[in-house]
């Protein structure tokens, strides 16, 4: 249904709605609220990675002064085992209810053990050091080949694998096993005539969003709370609520504040239901922020990976067979990104013969969320890497071996569905033509290439359109605007209805002013609730050809509407002026009331993105830094609504791929503490660390969205972690399977390769 | 504890509180005196969203005391923009897309005041350096560069 047409608003660069208030520092973000009577909230958090809870006594806190409510797990209700659906990645309510106030045993270093609401938070801080908790300390499980160890301590008591074949005998930290395959993998690697395999590592990264995570709620005695919360789903922040808190949906409002990132971060909920506890004890409004080091140690960072990647070609380049076996850490609940990680590993090529495995794994490590395509940087950096070994081997341009593979339109995806319309060959063809892959490269610099894949997301979305007595328009949606969607928003429906921009505004309402929206997340607000938006506007245009049919006299189906006016048709036998959105406006209470547009959609057919990137990186064999010299993002995005936040994203979620690549890990120590929970030593990049990052938007749309968009936000962060790597290999000859590419790790990588050549000579 | 008095100007316009001693500016700023738009990353210096300009010099207002503003003038981002009209700066971060969330903005705009009140003229490498303390986890500098860049020419009376 994608139409060909000349647009006069999408794509233009235009000043979002938002802007002035996000420039001038009105805008209000979570801690940016405050109530009469507000006090503070505070959390007490566990020492030790893995520890029985075998006592709390709250009672010397609870008379400190200005304290006037103290919770723990036990002043919660008890939550059956329930998948929670519609959010963003794979969970269940006993585990949230878990995470957000510990029971009977802690299960990471951070997890929440009580809570404390005073008048002040120094107050509340003096009386968590008055909480006396007893711990029984347990071993802690620290990685994947521990947890996977058969002998392994149980992070869940009782936990067997579901997805095998057989229900298992034994529990194990092995939550899920899920496999892929087509085709016969043992018979491709016979036909090859090279066979290539290698493991990677990836650490534990964290999203980093600036805004830590925060939200001000108050409930009344008759069991009704309102909760301000930076989310980016506050539908979800409704029911995750009002589910760990024993509460009927309706009885729980969420405003959505203006959001400091989120990147999946903020899909889940954490300190929200803690203070909507803490405000029924103690009468007050409660505010809740949570440190920067409290958002490293005990909110969802992404899950550490091993991926062991198996790959089979002909001299010609052509893949036989390809095989992955991957575990995900999961945290200490079931519920990793391993699935879409397994799904996307070699979405990007044909192959007859693949078998995919994935595990999701416990450890004592926080709750892993999702961030920004979850699982597939991961499990892509190893493949995509691996395709690099490869072409090296064949002897073959990394971009022609990636094209000789390419899934195209009707191509079958290795996780099941045919391909539409997709742009990955388009992206490889303009890597190969870009400028920056020729230029050359000095001493120790060295270029490296990969591809990315994300599916892209389409699910439920609502909007409202209010055309106002002056015939502005006021759009009403439910996705908290993270990265400029009140301009898209507001573009396609000025495009629509064939009026100004500027004349257009966006309000993001609350879970009781806005239809049911899913979360911010899965690349889908612009496609989707965009979608939304068109067809409220496509029911405005149908009110106002019958408002002008009535005014005229005649059929409104001899109404045309064209740049923002009703019109007769040609032939229509009627001296009839055309009618402007303002003037049928201004006239509606005469023609049947004001002008409402409504629409609720499951949006299908989300349009998969795939991109190409392009690294050059210098490295001082000094010290083992990796300079990223110059960086090329190219990505089919199906049509650029607003291009500067399209090249915007693609631009950030460069940067945190290089951030992956070079810098950010959870250092932790034996016992299972983050040693580097602070940006000082969680290095993200900062300005200096980056050249400009190139972007070429590709558009082929996407035929099941009205101007063919597909989403743009997370396909981005897939390529920079492989491109980074095999750019890191070129420049030194010496590959390193394992992120991030530190100095440490990449002089020590140098010296063990100039040691061995030493030897070698040697000998 | 007992609560110092404290006379400080801000935004050119005098100003008093009361706060702990313990207190960092920061908190006052965002909890007593209901100025938002500075804006709490980290509180350990490392992120820039809190900056402000004390007697001029571009500070993490985390790391000020509340009774260090004391007979200090203060720039918040609540200063930036004269009555009705935006900076050059705002507007061009505006044009230019160079923001995303939002959060790190009222940072990295008074840091680039900062920078361009000092060097009006400063090269790509020298924006990077002078924001390396203002993180921004959106847009990956690009457009945040290219937006003080074009405010920078703006400010020097060149045509854009």
């Amino acid at each position: 249904m994608s139409e060909a047409r000349d647009f006069r608003s999408i794509g233009q660069r235009v000043i979002r709605p938002d802007g002035v208030d996000k420039v001038t520092g009105r805008a209000a973000f979570g801690a940016d609220y405050a109530l009469p009577g507000m006090i503070y909230g505070r959390v007490l958090r566990s020492p030790h990675a893995h520890a029985r809870i075998v006592s709390i006594d709250t009672k010397k806190a609870a008379r400190m002064p200005g304290v006037l409510a103290v919770v723990t797990g036990a002043d919660f209700p008890s939550v059956g085992s329930e998948e929670i659906t519609g959010g963003e990645g794979a969970g269940n309510y006993k585990d949230l209810a878990t995470n957000v106030m510990a029971r009977d045993k802690a299960l990471y270093h951070g997890h929440a053990v009580a809570a404390v609401a005073a008048t002040s938070v120094a107050e509340a801080e003096a009386a968590l050091a008055a909480i006396k908790v007893k711990y029984e300390k347990l071993k802690p499980l620290l990685d994947l080949d521990a947890a996977m160890a058969d002998d392994a301590v149980l992070v869940e008591e009782g936990l067997f694998t579901s997805g095998l074949p057989e229900k298992p005998t034994k529990p194990s930290n092995v939550a899920t096993v899920m496999e892929l395959k087509r085709g016969d993998v043992e018979a491709g690697f016979r036909e090859a005539d090279i066979v290539v395999e290698a493991t990677y590592r990836t650490p534990t990264v964290h999203q980093g969003y600036i805004e830590p995570h925060a939200c001000l709620a108050t409930i009344n005695q008759g069991g009704q709370a309102t909760i301000w919360a930076s989310t980016q789903g506050h539908f979800d922040v409704r029911s995750s609520t009002a589910k760990v808190l024993g509460l009927n949906v309706s009885d729980v409002r969420v405003i959505p504040t203006e959001i400091g990132g989120g990147f999946g971060g903020k899909t889940t909920i954490y300190v929200e239901p803690v203070a909507v506890l803490l405000s029924k004890r103690s009468g007050r409004p409660v505010k809740m922020t949570m440190s920067r080091e409290e958002v490293f140690r005990a909110s969802g960072p992404a899950s550490a990976t091993k991926c062991v990647i198996k790959i089979g070609a002909r001299k010609d380049g052509t893949l036989t067979a390809m095989s992955a076996w991957l575990a995900y850490e999961a945290g200490a609940f079931r519920g990793s990104s391993m699935a879409p990680g397994a799904m996307c590993v070699f979405a990007p090529y044909k192959v007859d013969n693949f078998l995919i495995r994935g595990f999701d794994v416990l450890v004592n490590k926080p709750k892993v969320a999702a961030y920004r395509a979850p699982g597939a940087p991961q499990s892509m950096y190893a493949c995509e890497s691996l395709l690099d070994e490869l072409a090296a081997k064949l002897g073959m341009d990394p971009i022609d071996l990636r094209l000789k593979n390419a899934v195209e339109e009707g191509a079958q995806a290795a996780y099941g569905p045919k391909f539409n319309a997709i742009g990955f060959r388009e992206c490889l063809e303009a890597a190969k033509r870009h400028p920056n892959y020729k230029i050359p490269l000095g001493q120790d610099e060295g270029r490296g290439v990969a591809a990315g894949f994300w599916f892209n997301a389409g699910m439920q979305s609502s909007a409202e359109i209010h055309i106002n007595e002056d015939g502005t328009v006021t759009v009403i949606e439910g996705n908290p605007d993270i990265g400029g969607s009140r301009a898209s928003m507001a573009l396609m429906a000025a495009e629509e209805l064939g009026v100004p921009y500027e004349r257009v505004r966006v309000q993001i309402a609350d879970t009781e002013s806005a239809g049911y929206t899913n979360t911010t997340g899965g690349s889908r607000v612009t496609f989707a609730t965009g979608m939304a938006v068109i067809q409220a506007a496509r029911d405005i245009i149908g009110q106002c050809k019958q408002r002008a049919a009535a005014t005229w006299g005649i059929d409104a189906d001899m109404v045309d509407w064209a740049d923002g006016k009703a019109i007769p048709k040609p032939g229509v036998n009627a001296d009839v002026k055309p009618l402007t959105l303002a003037a049928i406006a201004a006239n509606a209470g005469r023609t049947g009331g004001p002008l409402l547009g409504r629409a609720s959609l499951n949006a299908r057919g989300a349009g998969p993105g795939f991109s190409v990137n392009i690294a050059d990186v210098r490295v001082d064999r000094d010290t083992g830094k990796v300079d990223v010299l110059r960086f090329t993002a190219i990505q089919d995005v199906g049509k650029a609504i607003h291009p500067g936040y399209v090249e915007g994203q693609m631009q950030g979620g460069a940067a945190q791929g290089i951030g992956w690549a070079l810098n950010e890990e959870y250092v932790y120590s034996k016992d299972g503490v983050m040693e580097n929970a602070g940006f000082l030593d969680y290095r993200i990049p900062v300005a200096s660390d980056l050249p400009m990052i190139d972007t070429q938007i590709i558009e082929v749309p996407n035929p099941s969205h009205p101007y063919g968009v597909r989403g743009c936000g997370e396909t981005p962060i897939v390529a920079p972690l492989a491109a980074v790597a095999n750019a890191t290999h070129a420049a030194t000859g010496v590959r390193i399977r394992e992120l991030p590419l530190s100095p440490p790790r990449v002089l020590a990588a140098l010296d063990n390769a100039a040691g061995s050549a030493a030897g070698k000579a040697a000998g | 504890m007992t609560k110092v008095h404290v006379s400080t100007t801000i935004n050119g316009q005098p100003a008093e509180f009361l706060c702990e001693p313990s207190q960092s500016l920061l908190d006052v700023l965002r909890e007593d005196l209901q100025l938002t738009g500075t804006k709490e990353g980290c509180a350990t210096g490392d992120c820039g969203a809190c900056s402000i300009t004390l007697d001029g010099t571009l500070v993490c207002s985390c790391l000020v005391l509340g009774v260090e503003a004391a007979g200090k003038s203060l720039g918040t981002i609540e200063g930036i923009a004269k009555g009705d009209e935006l900076h050059p700066i705002q507007q061009k971060f505006l044009e230019h897309a160079a923001l995303q969330c939002g959060v790190c903005t009222p940072g990295l705009i008074v840091a680039t005041k900062s920078l361009l009140d000092a060097n009006p003229a400063p090269s790509e490498e020298e924006i990077r350096y002078y924001l390396a303390g203002n993180l921004c986890r959106c847009t990956g500098y690009d457009k945040i560069v290219r937006a003080v860049q074009d405010a920078a020419k703006t400010m020097r009376g060149e045509a854009a």
